[in-house]
C-alpha cells in the first residue's frame, strides 16, 4: 500500500492520522460539534490498524474509557467541544494525579452553556488550564494549521507519554473544519515516543517511586503481573491511599514540577518580524490567522510590528514573552473571548509594555483589518 | 476573473443537500492535486441540515494565511434564498454563476452574471438531480480553469460515494460542455 | 482457610480495613475473593476496578491490578479497560450509590453493549461514606440523614433495572448467605457478557442506627429471617414479598458480547 504524501484534510481529520501515527489505538468520546469528525474518522481509521473505537453513552464515560485504556498501557484519545469538555474536568484531574497519560482534544465552540453551536471561539483557554479542581498539571497546545493540527498532535502523545500527564488539544472551529493541503512526513522524521517502565520487576511494583534524577514515574501496565493500585486519592509509591501531609506535599509539588522543569521541552512558539519591533501581536490557534495577516500587511505597509504565537499555550512560553515585553511599548491580545490569554500576558508583562486587547465574544472571526486598526492606533 | 490570476476567492452557496460543500471540496482537491495552495471552509450547523449552506474556498499560488474569503472573485448560487441571503464581499470584476431557474440579481453592480442549467442538466441529461453538484464542478473549472481535466477527474473519483463514479464522470463531463460553451459567451 | 485467601490475593500490609465493626463489606469482599479463586482465575489474567465510596476501598486491599476510580465512573473505566485488553477478566465492585445513582447511565449502557464485564454491587441502601445520606436503593419510608422525616424516594431493584437495559446475567445474594453468593459471584464470572450480582450488605452505622434495625448481629438475623430463594419467590404472590430480599440467580440468557463483535469488525477492516 502507498500511502499519499500529501493530503487535503481538514483539521479535525489530521488530529486522527497525527494521532495514528503517534501510535493511538483506542477512541472513546460522544458526539458534540463541531469535533464529530475526529470521532467519525476514528471509527472508520481504528478499526483498519488493529485499534478500537467505542462511542460512549457520555463525555464522563469517554475520558473514563480512556483513562481505562490507557491504564492497560494503549495510547488512548478523547475529543469534545465546550459543554463536553465541562463534562470531563473530574476525570482530567484524576488523570493528572494518578498520572495516566491521555490526549483530549476540545475542539472549542462559543459558550458559555450550550451557546452559539457552533461558532468559532476561543473561550476555553483558560478552562483547559484550570477547569478541573484542585492544583494540577497539564499541557495545552494549540494549532494554527491543518499542518500544525497533524505535527502537535504526535507532539502531544509524545509529552502525554514520557511526563504522564494529560494533554489538552485545544482546537477551535477554524482549524477544525478548515481543509487545508498536509504533507505527511516520513516515518524517520517524526519522533514517536512511548511510555517508559521499570525493567526489575520488584521495582514495578512500586509504580510510583520515582527513578533518581527524573520527573514522572515508570510504571507499567496492568495486564503484566506486577499488581499494584492506582486511585486519585492521594497516593503513596505503591499507589496505596495515604492522608500524610509528607506524602501529600511531596506527591503534589512533584507532578507539578513535571511541567515547571520541563517548560523548555514543552514550550513551543512561532515568532514574526520581532527583531526591530516596537509593537507585538500575541495570537494563538485559529485567531492567529487572522492576526499575522495583519501584522504581515501591517509590515508590509512599513509598521514596526512584530507577531508571537504561541504554539503551546500552557505553560505559556514564559522566558520569551519576558524579554518581547522588555523591548516593545505595545502587546495587543488578539483572541476569541473577553480576555483570557490576555491576562498571562499582563502577568508576563508586569507593567513592563503596555497590554491592549482584542477580543470577539460574537461567534465570528476576527477579520484582518480590526487588528490592523489597533497596530495603527499602537504605533501612534 | 477575466485574466489568468494566481489567487481565486470563491463562495458557494445553495440549499442543504444540494451538495455544494462538496462542490467546493472536490474543486480544493483538484486544485491541491495541481499543486496549489488551498483553504477551504463551510458554515456548519443546523443551516447545513437542509437550510442554507455556504462555503468558501481560496486558491492560491502562495501560502493562504488568513483563510477565510475577504472579497470574492466568484460566486456560485444554486438557489434563490441561498442568493437572497447571501452577505459576502464581492469584488468589483466577479463572476456570479446562478442556475437558471433562478432570477438574476437586481443591482449586480460591476460583477458578470451568467445563468447556467445546472439543475435541469442534472436531472434531464444526466438523469439524477443528486448530481447537480459535479455538473457545477465542470462547468466552473472550465470557466476558471482551477486544474487540468485529469485532476479534476481524480479529485470527483477521490470524493464521490463508491459506486457513484460512472454517473458522477458523466455529470462531469456535461458540466465541463456547459462551462466551456458559457466560457466563450462571457468572455468573447 | 480465611487465611489462606488473605495471603494469596490480599495486600497485607494495607490491612485491617477501614470499614467499620459490624460492616458487611468484608464478607462480600471475601465471597469475591472465594469465588476467583473457586475458578482458579489466574491474578495476571483480572484487573478490578471500582468508583468511590465504601465498598469501592475494597480493591486497595485486593493484590490484583486495581484501580479506584472516580465517582460512578467505575463501569466506564471497565469498558475502556476491557476494550483494550479483552483478553482480560474485567471485575467491578461498587456500591449502590455509585452504580445505581451518579453511575446510573454507565451501568444502563455496559448492559446494553453486553460487554463481558462482571459487576458486584455492594448494597448498604446508604451512603455510608459520606455520613448516612439515602441512596436509590434506600427503601421508601426509612430515614437517613438527608430523609430526616422519612425517604419519599422509591428504591431502584438493580437486577431488573440492569436486565431491562440488556444485561446477560443478573443475580441477588446476601451478606448472610456467603456459601450462595460465592456461587452467583462464580456464576457471573464465568458468563460472557454483561454480569450483575447486587449482594445486599449491611450497614449497622447509618442505616441501622438510623432505622431501628438493632446491630449487626440483628441485622444479619433479619437477612437470615427475611431472605426468600428466587426458585421459592415464584410460587409466592408478590404482595407477600413486599420488604423480603429475593436471593439467586434472577435472568440469564446469550446475546453476542461486545468485544467479540468489535473483534469481527476489526477482522473486516483490516487490510488484506
Amino acid at each position: 500500500m502507498t500511502e499519499r504524501r500529501r493530503m487535503l484534510l481538514q483539521g479535525n481529520e489530521a488530529v486522527v492520522e497525527g494521532a495514528l501515527a503517534a501510535g493511538m489505538r483506542f477512541f472513546a468520546g460522544y458526539p458534540i460539534t463541531p469535533s464529530t469528525e475526529i470521532a467519525e474518522r476514528c471509527a472508520l481509521r481504528l478499526p483498519q490498524v488493529g485499534g478500537r473505537f467505542i462511542q460512549m453513552e457520555d463525555e464522563l464515560a469517554g475520558i473514563a474509557a480512556v483513562i481505562g485504556a490507557s491504564v492497560v498501557g494503549v495510547k488512548a484519545m478523547t475529543a469534545t467541544s465546550g459543554p463536553g469538555f465541562s463534562l470531563m474536568q473530574e476525570n482530567i484531574g484524576y488523570a493528572a494525579l494518578a498520572e495516566i497519560p491521555c490526549v483530549i482534544v476540545d475542539v472549542q465552540r462559543a459558550g458559555p452553556s450550550t451557546g452559539l453551536p457552533t461558532s468559532p471561539s476561543q473561550g476555553d483557554y483558560m478552562q483547559a488550564r484550570w477547569g478541573t479542581h484542585g492544583d494540577h498539571p497539564v499541557i495545552v497546545i494549540s494549532p494554527s494549521s491543518v499542518q500544525e493540527a497533524y505535527i502537535e498532535t504526535i507532539r502531544s502523545f509524545n509529552l502525554s507519554e514520557r511526563l504522564r500527564v494529560p494533554v489538552i488539544l485545544l482546537m477551535d472551529e477554524i482549524i477544525g473544519h478548515l481543509y487545508e493541503g498536509i504533507e505527511l512526513p516520513d516515518a524517520d522524521e517524526v519522533e514517536i515516543l512511548d511510555r517508559l517502565t521499570k525493567d526489575d520487576p520488584r521495582q514495578a511494583e512500586l509504580p510510583y517511586d520515582i527513578v533518581p534524577g527524573e520527573l514522572a514515574p515508570r510504571m507499567t501496565p496492568f495486564g503484566q503481573g506486577v499488581f499494584y493500585n492506582i486511585t486519585g486519592l492521594i497516593h503513596d509509591d505503591r499507589g496505596f491511599p495515604t492522608s500524610s501531609p509528607e506524602i501529600a506535599d511531596r506527591q503534589c509539588r512533584r507532578i507539578m514540577k513535571k511541567i515547571d522543569l520541563n517548560s523548555g521541552q514543552i514550550g513551543r512558539y512561532e515568532e514574526l518580524y520581532m527583531e526591530d519591533a516596537g509593537v507585538c501581536v500575541v495570537s494563538f490557534g485559529g485567531a492567529a490567522r487572522s492576526a499575522q495577516a495583519a501584522v504581515e500587511a501591517a509590515h508590509r505597509d512599513g509598521y514596526r510590528v512584530g507577531f508571537f504565537r504561541p504554539v503551546t499555550v500552557w505553560p505559556f512560553p514564559e522566558e520569551a514573552f519576558y524579554e518581547i515585553c522588555g523591548r516593545v511599548s505595545d502587546v495587543i491580545v488578539a483572541e476569541l473571548n473577553y480576555g483570557q490569554m490576555k491576562l498571562e500576558a499582563e502577568r508576563i508583562a508586569a507593567g513592563r509594555c503596555r497590554v491592549r486587547h482584542i477580543g470577539k465574544v460574537d461567534g465570528t472571526i476576527l477579520g484582518p483589518e480590526e487588528i490592523y486598526k489597533e497596530i495603527q492606533e499602537a504605533a501612534g | 476573473m477575466k485574466q489568468k490570476q494566481k489567487r481565486y476567492e470563491m463562495c458557494f452557496t445553495g440549499s442543504g443537500g444540494q451538495g455544494v460543500i462538496l462542490c467546493s471540496t472536490i474543486l480544493a482537491e483538484a486544485a491541491f492535486l495541481a499543486g496549489k495552495m488551498v483553504a477551504q471552509s463551510q458554515s456548519y450547523g443546523p443551516q447545513a441540515r437542509g437550510g442554507l449552506c455556504r462555503a468558501e474556498l481560496i486558491i492560491d499560488e502562495e501560502r493562504i494565511i488568513y483563510p477565510k474569503v475577504t472579497s470574492a472573485g466568484f460566486l456560485l448560487a444554486l438557489t434563490q434564498a441561498s442568493l437572497d441571503r447571501l452577505r459576502i464581499g464581492m469584488a468589483e470584476d466577479a463572476l456570479i454563476i446562478i442556475d437558471s431557474s433562478m432570477h438574476e440579481p437586481d443591482d449586480p453592480g460591476s460583477c458578470s452574471v451568467a445563468a447556467l442549467p445546472i439543475l435541469q442538466t442534472a436531472s434531464e441529461t444526466v438523469g439524477k438531480i443528486m448530481t447537480a453538484n459535479i455538473v457545477a464542478v465542470g462547468a466552473v473549472n472550465a470557466l476558471l480553469g482551477i486544474a487540468p481535466d485529469d485532476l479534476l477527474e481524480q479529485a470527483v473519483l477521490m470524493r464521490v460515494p463508491r459506486g457513484t463514479e460512472q454517473v458522477n464522470l458523466l455529470a462531469l463531463n456535461e458540466g465541463r460542455k456547459m462551462g466551456a460553451a458559457a466560457h466563450s459567451m462571457i468572455y468573447p | 482457610m480465611a487465611g489462606r485467601l488473605i495471603d494469596k490475593y490480599m495486600r497485607g500490609m494495607y490491612l485491617p480495613h477501614k470499614w467499620c465493626a459490624g460492616c458487611g463489606n468484608g464478607i462480600i469482599l471475601r465471597d469475591v475473593i472465594q469465588a476467583v479463586d473457586n475458578l482458579g482465575l489466574e491474578k495476571r489474567d483480572t484487573i478490578i476496578v471500582s468508583g468511590i465510596g465504601c465498598s469501592s476501598r475494597a480493591v486497595g486491599y485486593l493484590d490484583f491490578d486495581t484501580i479506584h476510580t472516580t465517582h460512578g465512573r467505575a463501569i466506564a473505566f471497565a469498558t475502556g479497560i476491557k476494550m483494550a485488553r479483552p483478553d482480560m477478566k474485567v471485575i467491578v465492585l461498587t456500591g449502590d450509590g455509585d452504580a445505581a445513582a451518579i453511575g446510573g447511565n454507565h451501568l444502563i449502557h455496559a448492559a446494553r453493549r453486553n460487554i463481558d464485564i462482571t459487576v458486584v454491587v455492594f448494597n448498604n441502601n446508604i451512603y455510608g461514606m459520606t455520613g448516612g445520606q439515602f441512596s436509590p436503593t434506600t427503601p421508601a419510608g426509612a430515614y437517613a440523614s438527608t430523609a430526616p422525616y422519612g425517604s419519599i424516594d422509591p428504591d431502584f431493584d438493580i437486577p431488573a433495572l440492569a436486565k431491562a437495559a440488556g444485561a446477560t446475567y443478573t443475580a441477588r445474594g446476601t451478606a448472610y448467605h456467603v456459601l450462595q453468593t460465592t456461587k452467583l459471584i462464580e456464576a457471573a464470572i464465568l458468563h460472557e457478557g454483561f454480569s450483575v450480582v447486587e449482594c445486599v450488605s449491611i450497614c449497622p452505622t447509618y442505616y441501622g442506627r438510623r432505622n431501628r434495625k438493632g446491630g449487626a448481629v440483628e441485622m444479619m438475623k433479619w437477612q437470615r429471617d427475611n431472605a426468600v430463594p428466587v426458585e421459592q419467590a415464584r410460587k409466592i404472590p408478590p404482595a407477600e414479598l413486599e420488604g423480603k430480599i429475593v436471593y439467586g440467580g434472577l435472568w440469564r440468557c446469550e446475546r453476542p458480547e461486545y468485544t467479540r463483535q468489535y473483534e469481527a469488525i476489526i477482522n473486516s477492516a483490516l487490510p488484506e
